[in-house]
C-alpha cells in the first residue's frame, strides 16, 4: 500500500502560540496557563456567535504580537470552528490583511489547520503561517443541541464543548517543529448517539494511529506523550483498550485535551472537554510550552473531530470522524 | 470489528445512567410540583372560583413561575438534576417555550423568537391536538351510531 | 382529608415523572418523543375513561403531566363534539387548552424582553 505519511523536509517551527478561554476553563485545571480569559463568556458582544470571532480575533492578534511578526508577514491564514458556514473564523479574522482559508474538520481542525499549513511550508510554497481555531460553549448548544436555558439532563457519556479559541504562528523560528503529517480518512462505526461522541470519534483516532505505526515501524514508547484532540473519558479507554488488542500499547504515555482541561469531577463536565478550541488552547498553553521547555522531546498530537450536522441525526445518520496526525519535536539546542 | 460488534463493545461498556438517583429526583421534584400545583388549585377554589377553570388557572401559575426561573437562568440547573421530574411536568413545557424565545433573541423578534419559539414545545401541540381530533371524530362516529 | 389531596398528587404526579425518567434513561427516546408520547397517551386513557378518575382522586398530581394536558385536550373534544357535532372535533382541544398554551407564549415572549441566555458554568 502507498505510504500516506507525510515526511516533511523544510520543517515549520512554532513560534508563538495565544489561548483565550472563557470563565469554566479558567477556572479548571489548567486555568493558570491560558493567556486570556473572559468571566461572563460574551467578550463584550451581544451574541455567542460574535463572542466566538471576538476570541479568535483576540487570539490571533495575541500570537501575532507574541511572535513579533506583523499581519503583512503572514502568507496566509488556517482557520476554522464548528458553526455553520465557519462564520466564526471568517467574521474573527476578518480584520487582519492576510489571506484566508477556512476549514472545518469539526474539533479535529486545530490538527488540521497546522498540518496543511506545514505541507505548504515544507513545499516552499509559504513561508509564515497562522493556524487559528474556536469553540464556544453557548453558540454549539445552540447550533447542535438545545437552547441553553432548556432543562435536560445529560448522560454520563457526554462531553462539555469548550469555550476557547487557540491561534499558532508558525514559521522559521522557534523550539518546536513539525516533523511528520498524517491525515485521517473519515471514519464512520455506526454511532449515533450524540451524547457519546467519544466512541464515535474513537475509531478514527485508532485508525490514523495504526497506520502511523504499521508505516513508521515506531511504536508508543518512542514517544513522550501521545496526546489526542477531545476524546474525553470514554472515548480515551475505548482507544487505550482497543489499540491494545492491536498489540499497540499507549496506556503508559497517552493523554487527552478533554480529560486536561476540566476536572471531571468538580466541574460536572461528565466524561470530559470537546469542541475544536479545547485540543487549540490545551495545546498551546500546555503541552507546546512544555516541548519548548524540552521536557517533552517527541509528540504525537491527534486531533481527533465528529462530522455530523444535527439533519444528517434527525435523518437517522450515524456520526462519522476523523483524525488528524501531528507530530511535534523539540528543536532546541 | 464491524458496525455492530463495535456498537455492542461501547453499549457494554458505556457508563450507565444512574437510574435509581435519577428517579428519585424525579420523584421528589415531579411530585412537588405537582403538590405546589394542587396547592395554588386549592387556592383558587377558596377563592370562589369553579374546579375547571382553578385547575387552568393552577397550570398557568406553574407556567409563569417556570418562566420565570428560566429568565432568572436557574431551571436548568434544578432540571439537570430533577430530569423528567422537571420535564414532564407543565414546567418543563413552559421551560421548553421560553428557553427557546431567549435563545433566538439575538436573531430579533420575528425570525427569532416568533419563528422559533415552538421549536421545542410544537411536536406537543401538533400530535395533543392530532389526537384530540381523532377522538373527536371517533367520539362523533360512535356516539352519531350508537344513538 | 384535604392533607391526603396533596399526598394523591405527590405520590401520582412523582409516578408519572418515574415512568417518564425510566423511558429516557433506559431507551433511545428524546425527552422530546417522551413528551409527545404522554400527551397522546393522555388523549388515549381520557378517551377509554382511565384518566378522568385518576384526575378525580390525584387532582394537580394528574393534570399538571404533560399527560393532563392530553386529558384537558380529551375532555375538550368530548364535550365540543357534544355540543357542536363533528366541528367540535376541530374546535374542542385547542379550546380547552387555550389557557396554558396562551399563557406559555406571553409569558415566554415577556421574558424575551426582559432576559436573556446566560452562560453556562
Amino acid at each position: 500500500m502507498k505510504d500516506k505519511i507525510i515526511y516533511l523536509a523544510r520543517e515549520p517551527k512554532i513560534s508563538a502560540c495565544y489561548t483565550v478561554v472563557g470563565s469554566k476553563e479558567s477556572n479548571g485545571p489548567l486555568g493558570q496557563l491560558f493567556d486570556e480569559h473572559c468571566d461572563d463568556d460574551k467578550f463584550s458582544k451581544d451574541s455567542w456567535e460574535k463572542a466566538e470571532s471576538e476570541m479568535q480575533k483576540r487570539a490571533f492578534a495575541g500570537a501575532l504580537k507574541k511572535s513579533g511578526f506583523i499581519d503583512t508577514d503572514v502568507d496566509i491564514l488556517l482557520a476554522g470552528d464548528l458553526l455553520n458556514q465557519c462564520v466564526g473564523s471568517a467574521y474573527g479574522l476578518l480584520d487582519f490583511d492576510i489571506p484566508y482559508l477556512g476549514l472545518y474538520g469539526a474539533c479535529s481542525t486545530c490538527a488540521e489547520g497546522l498540518a496543511i499549513g506545514a505541507c505548504l511550508y515544507s513545499g516552499n510554497i509559504i513561508d509564515l503561517y497562522g493556524a487559528v481555531t474556536s469553540s464556544h460553549y453557548c453558540s454549539s448548544e445552540r447550533q447542535f443541541r438545545y437552547p441553553l436555558e432548556y432543562g435536560g439532563q445529560r448522560t454520563p457519556t457526554a462531553q462539555w464543548t469548550t469555550t476557547g479559541a487557540g491561534a499558532y504562528v508558525v514559521g522559521s523560528e522557534g523550539k518546536v517543529a513539525i516533523s511528520q503529517v498524517l491525515f485521517g480518512k473519515a471514519i464512520d462505526m455506526g454511532i449515533t448517539d450524540i451524547n457519546n461522541m467519544g466512541a464515535a470519534m474513537a475509531p478514527a483516532a485508532i485508525d490514523t494511529i495504526t497506520r502511523y505505526f504499521e508505516e513508521t515501524g515506531h511504536s508508543p514508547k518512542d514517544f513522550d506523550l501521545i496526546v489526542t484532540g477531545d476524546l474525553g473519558y470514554e472515548g480515551s479507554e475505548i482507544l487505550k483498550d482497543l489499540l491494545l488488542g492491536k498489540g499497540i500499547d499507549i496506556t503508559n504515555n497517552h493523554t487527552d485535551c478533554g480529560l486536561m482541561i476540566f476536572d471531571r469531577e468538580r466541574q460536572d463536565v461528565h466524561a470530559g472537554g470537546s469542541g475544536c478550541g479545547c485540543s487549540a488552547v490545551v495545546m498551546g498553553a500546555s503541552v507546546i510550552p512544555r516541548i519548548e521547555r524540552g521536557e517533552l522531546k517527541k509528540v504525537l498530537f491527534i486531533g481527533t473531530g465528529a462530522l455530523m450536522s444535527p439533519m444528517t441525526l434527525f435523518q437517522g445518520g450515524s456520526i462519522p470522524a476523523i483524525a488528524h496526525l501531528v507530530r511535534l519535536e523539540y528543536r532546541g539546542e | 470489528m464491524d458496525k455492530q460488534e463495535y456498537k455492542e463493545y461501547v453499549e457494554g461498556r458505556m457508563k450507565k445512567s444512574p437510574i435509581l438517583k435519577n428517579c428519585f429526583h424525579a420523584f421528589l421534584m415531579g411530585g412537588a410540583i405537582c403538590t405546589l400545583g394542587q396547592a395554588f388549585l386549592e387556592l383558587y377554589m377558596v377563592l370562589g372560583v369553579e374546579r375547571a377553570t382553578a385547575s387552568t388557572l393552577a397550570s398557568i401559575t406553574l407556567i409563569f413561575l417556570a418562566i420565570l426561573l428560566t429568565g432568572l437562568g436557574v431551571f436548568d440547573n434544578i432540571a439537570r438534576l430533577a430530569g423528567a421530574g422537571t420535564i414532564v411536568p407543565i414546567t418543563g413545557f413552559a421551560n421548553s417555550v421560553a428557553s427557546s424565545a431567549l435563545d433566538t433573541k439575538s436573531e430579533g423578534y420575528v425570525l427569532g423568537v416568533g419563528a422559533k419559539i415552538f421549536t421545542i414545545a410544537g411536536p406537543v401541540i401538533l400530535f395533543g391536538t392530532m389526537s384530540g381530533v381523532l377522538y373527536g371524530v371517533i367520539y362523533y362516529l360512535v356516539t352519531a351510531l350508537g344513538g | 382529608m384535604w392533607l391526603l389531596n396533596y399526598l394523591w398528587a405527590f405520590l401520582i404526579g412523582g409516578a408519572i415523572c418515574v415512568i417518564a425518567q425510566i423511558l429516557i434513561d433506559k431507551t433511545k427516546l428524546t425527552p422530546a418523543r417522551i413528551l409527545v408520547s404522554y400527551v397522546c397517551v393522555g388523549v388515549l386513557l381520557t378517551a377509554i375513561g382511565v384518566y378522568g378518575p385518576i384526575v378525580e382522586f390525584a387532582g394537580a398530581g394528574a393534570t399538571v403531566p404533560l399527560t393532563g394536558f392530553g386529558y384537558a385536550i380529551a375532555n375538550g373534544v368530548k364535550t365540543a363534539v357534544d355540543q357542536q357535532g363533528l366541528f367540535g372535533a376541530l374546535t374542542g382541544g385547542l379550546t380547552a387548552t387555550s389557557g396554558g398554551i396562551t399563557a406559555a407564549l406571553c409569558f415566554g415572549f415577556i421574558a424575551s424582553l426582559i432576559f436573556s441566555s446566560k452562560p453556562k458554568k
